[in-house]
């Protein structure tokens, strides 16, 4: 017989070696997250995808899955967490949505709306940061790092290269990159890099790219980023949806 | 300077796992990291430069910037405030002429603040390139002011400037006896190794880092390691490497027993950490010390050699065929590193970011093996229960602490100092003993303790009611409990390593949010606020650091409700700043400083929103 976790009273199976966020996806339980992608070892960091497990908080991207674990995700209580969460990383950064390429396409932005956050809450920041435009073909706005290190990941695990890392302690936490300039133009990074495309906010963006796909027509413009995401990570439930989704912008 | 850092990398072997040791080493020559050192050790230790940074930028002790020749930190540790730290920082940066946070133009001197240095027994303290000053006065830093702008290199400062006391004005159960170096390892060869584990299990022996887990029970599942090895043969379960890890990364506020334990009892440490290596099967530990114990270093480096010249360390100790050794390895200047994974991350030369659990160390630790890491004073105590046997241990203390608990007392109290107390002692009694009377509060296990009132003295000392890591600091009736808030909410603020968003974020509201109550411009909601974001904070956080951040704000709000209260002004809502302050520059370029050109936050009664416009301006408020 197979192993089985229930969450939200769902029961649902799950092979050895699956996380509870990998049990979930692969069921098509959502639960939300920013710093967990299916392609890249789990980092546990953005605590959105924290649910209860026999009573306990845990990561559910990290946490495995193990035989009759009573999870509960889509509660009340976790998602005013999850609300807040997302609102400490709204007013960490300087995210001001109409003017950013990323709107439409940004998922701190579609999460924010699946949570239904209306508001920042928390008194902002306003941190200081700087832009690197140094690249030919890609710019970094660090105003906008959620420090998920997606990119590092990406850059080191499928692009062999290690051109991020992100440094500092606390709210003083920053990211860099590998040149002795500290510029991006002077790394080894390419805009064909898998780390160029994986940013969930619009810290990393393509140059040239703004508005080709206009703002109406975006990845979250008619879809939650639920049925996005639970389809990213393999999920089936219909075909239609899955075409539409694969179909990146900068593919275009 | 070249030559400099590969001998550097040289005596580390070019291992990366050392990078902290090295970057260190690089600090204390440089008084920063320079950017060739940086280049040099890319290429020496084969690691990109971003780690290299990243390393750097974590520990508060590395700069890459150029600190002075003296590079001055003042403990910030509520103690030292309480024994006037801020008037005397304020007199020293006068008689240094530098400011706080900066380098004196001429580089000769940099001055700062630190996170508590374990001296909170003799404090004002404070560290000068690392090493200890202790019971700072104004005679002491005139001294020191002379000596910096002589240029007198430290080795020719007077001694007394350094001295670091015991204090150690209590023993109980385990310090009333020392133990000869090997008396214990004897007795473990003597009875068998699984059979001394057992002793220590029947000692109830719990770890002394204020967690309490069961010290026994870990050294056997350290010994069993993973799961898909447990079945493998004998032979391949021997070769299975392990490692022994010393926790002495004692940076709880107040906390300064591990200090005296390795100044005065190291031996028993050094033997407790091989007594769980032959039990183990590890071939290799590590001492972490903090990097404030510096000062420690060259002692307990001439400890380890003598345990090795008495057989007691190395390739065949006592004559058994077992192989162990020792290695002392400094922090930086990291709270957070006192948290065992990310202690481990930190040994292992990167930031000290707890890592994901499961797996837990004693499966897969220090380089992906399983490792044991134990506190400082459990390792003493189990010198002692494999000398005198489990029921020696067991029968002080109560049903679910057993034995007794080495206590860091300090703050509003006659004998500041190190007391042995059972477990299951009253709070009564420890103050009788360290000489506090008028009594408001006490902070029992450090910030991330719990804040007690003086309503509740029958509470004891126990994994049952209060646990503690050691810390106990007393606050006597003219301390200001928000003040106290102020000083741990913000330690929080600045160790928090910033992995997770609810404490790297969190806690920096936090902060935010208390210095707007204690300013005076809390309004209604904010203290529901500040409750809100404590519980958040404290259940959302990855760690223990980010779990326990809000326990200063929880403990005494939900003791002194009426004193946050009293802090708020009877209105619906208060900006977090001081809008009239937010007008000075437009005051110095209209060279005004008449009515007219400053705002009222609020009427004179403090009950009415903003509504003062100065007459100049009051047009609307006929409105109201």
């Amino acid at each position: 017989m197979s192993k089985t976790i229930t969450i939200d009273g769902k029961t649902i199976p799950f092979e050895e070696g699956q996380t509870i966020m990998d049990a979930a996806s692969a069921a098509g339980v959502y639960i939300p997250h920013l710093c967990h992608h299916p392609d890249y070892s789990p980092h546990g960091s953005c605590k959105l995808c924290n649910v209860s497990v026999n009573g306990r908080i845990c990561s559910s991207c990290t946490f495995p899955a193990m035989d009759g674990q009573t999870v509960l995700s889509d509660t009340h209580e976790l998602n005013e967490d999850r609300r807040r969460i997302t609102q400490m990383l709204f007013v960490e950064g300087n995210h001001l949505c109409p003017g950013c390429e990323k709107s439409g396409n940004c998922q701190l932005q579609a999460v924010g709306y699946h949570l239904n956050m209306l508001d920042n809450h928390f008194p902002h920041f306003y941190a200081s940061r700087e832009m690197d435009a140094s690249h030919p073909d890609v710019l970094i706005d660090h105003n906008r790092c959620i420090f998920c290190t997606l990119c590092v990941r990406a850059s080191q695990q499928a692009d062999g290269k290690d051109v991020f890392a992100i440094s500092g302690r606390g709210i003083n936490k920053h990211l860099i990159v590998n040149s002795q300039s500290g510029l991006l133009k002077d790394t080894d990074f390419e805009a064909t890099d898998n780390a160029a495309h994986i940013c969930p906010t619009g810290a990393i963006l393509a140059k040239r790219q703004g508005f080709r796909v206009p703002i109406g027509r975006r990845t979250y413009d008619h879809k939650e980023i639920d049925q996005v995401s639970l389809a990213e990570s393999g999920y089936r439930p219909n075909t239609t949806l899955i075409a539409e989704t694969e179909q990146s912008q900068y593919d275009e | 300077m070249k030559q400099s850092i590969q001998n550097l990398a040289k005596k580390y072997d070019h291992q990366s796992t050392h990078l902290l040791q090295i970057l260190r080493e690089i600090q204390a020559i440089h008084h920063f990291v320079p950017e060739e050192a940086i280049d040099a050790l890319v290429e020496l230790l084969h690691i990109p430069r971003t780690r290299i940074i990243s390393v750097i930028e974590f520990y508060s002790f590395l700069h890459l910037s150029p600190r002075g020749n003296y590079e001055l930190l003042i403990s910030d540790s509520i103690t030292d405030h309480m024994s006037g730290k801020k008037e005397l920082t304020h007199y020293l940066s006068k008689q240094l002429n530098v400011a706080v946070g900066s380098v004196r133009e001429d580089g000769v001197v940099s001055l700062d603040n630190t996170s508590c240095t374990g001296l909170c027994d003799q404090g004002p303290a404070g560290l000068i390139n690392g090493y200890p000053l202790t019971r700072l006065d104004r005679p002491r830093i005139d001294c020191i002011a002379d000596l910096i702008n002589q240029q007198k290199p430290l080795t020719e400062w007077p001694s007394e400037l350094f001295q670091v006391n015991d204090n150690l004005i209590k023993s109980g159960l385990l310090l009333e006896h020392t133990i000869a170096p090997g008396e214990a390892l004897k007795e473990t060869f003597k009875r068998g190794l699984q059979e001394t584990l057992a002793e220590i299990n029947q000692s109830g022996l719990r770890g002394r880092g204020g967690a309490g887990y069961s010290t026994g029970w870990k050294w056997h599942l350290c010994y069993e390691g993973p799961e898909e090895d447990a079945f493998c043969d004998v032979d391949a379960q021997n070769q299975l490497q392990r490692y022994v890890i010393c926790n002495a990364d004692e940076g709880e506020p107040g906390t300064f027993k591990d200090r005296v334990l390795l100044n005065s009892f190291a031996d028993q440490v050094f033997e407790g950490m091989t007594l769980c290596a032959v039990i183990t099967g590890a071939s290799k530990g590590f001492l972490y010390l903090r990097g404030e114990y510096l000062f420690l270093y060259d002692k307990l480096q001439s400890q380890l050699a003598e345990r090795r010249q008495s057989g007691l360390l190395g390739n065949n100790i006592l004559g058994q065929g077992f192989c162990f050794d020792i290695e002392i390895c400094l922090g930086a200047g990291a709270y957070i590193c006192g948290e065992e994974s990310a202690l481990i991350e930190s040994l292992e030369g990167k930031p000290g970011i707890p890592r994901n659990r499961p797996p837990y160390p004693v499966t897969q630790g220090y380089l992906g093996k399983p490792t044991v890491v134990n506190n400082v004073e459990t390792f003493l105590a189990a010198t002692a229960i494999a000398l005198h046997g489990g029921e020696w241990f067991a029968k002080i203390g109560t049903e679910k602490s057993k034995g007794s608990k080495i206590l860091s007392i300090c703050g509003d109290c006659t004998q500041p100092g190190i007391y042995e107390f059972p477990f299951g002692t009253n709070l009564k009694t420890i103050l009788a003993e360290c000489g506090a009377d008028d009594v408001l509060g006490i902070q029992i296990g450090g910030p991330s303790g719990t804040f007690v009132s003086n309503q509740e003295l029958d509470r004891t000392l126990a994994f049952e009611d209060l646990a503690t890591g050691g810390s106990f600091i007393i606050f006597n009736s003219r301390r200001n409990i928000l003040d106290i808030v102020h000083n741990f909410t913000h330690f929080f603020a600045h160790e928090s390593c910033g992995f997770c968003t609810p404490c790297r974020v969190g806690t920096s509201l936090l902060a935010k949010q208390i210095d707007k109550i204690v300013e005076g411009h809390g309004s209604a909601g904010d203290v529901v606020a500040l409750e809100e974001l404590c519980q958040i904070i404290k259940k959302q956080s990855h760690c223990g650091l980010g779990q326990t951040a809000a326990n200063p704000v929880l403990t005494t709000l939900e003791r002194y409700p009426e004193l946050y209260q009293s802090q708020l002004k009877k209105i619906s809502y208060e900006p977090g700043f001081d809008l009239d302050g937010a007008l000075e520059t437009a005051r110095r370029l209209a060279n005004r400083n008449d009515a007219g050109a400053h705002l009222a936050q609020t009427d004179a009664s403090g009950s009415l929103p903003i509504a003062s416009f100065p007459p100049s301006l009051a047009v609307a408020e006929d409105h109201e």
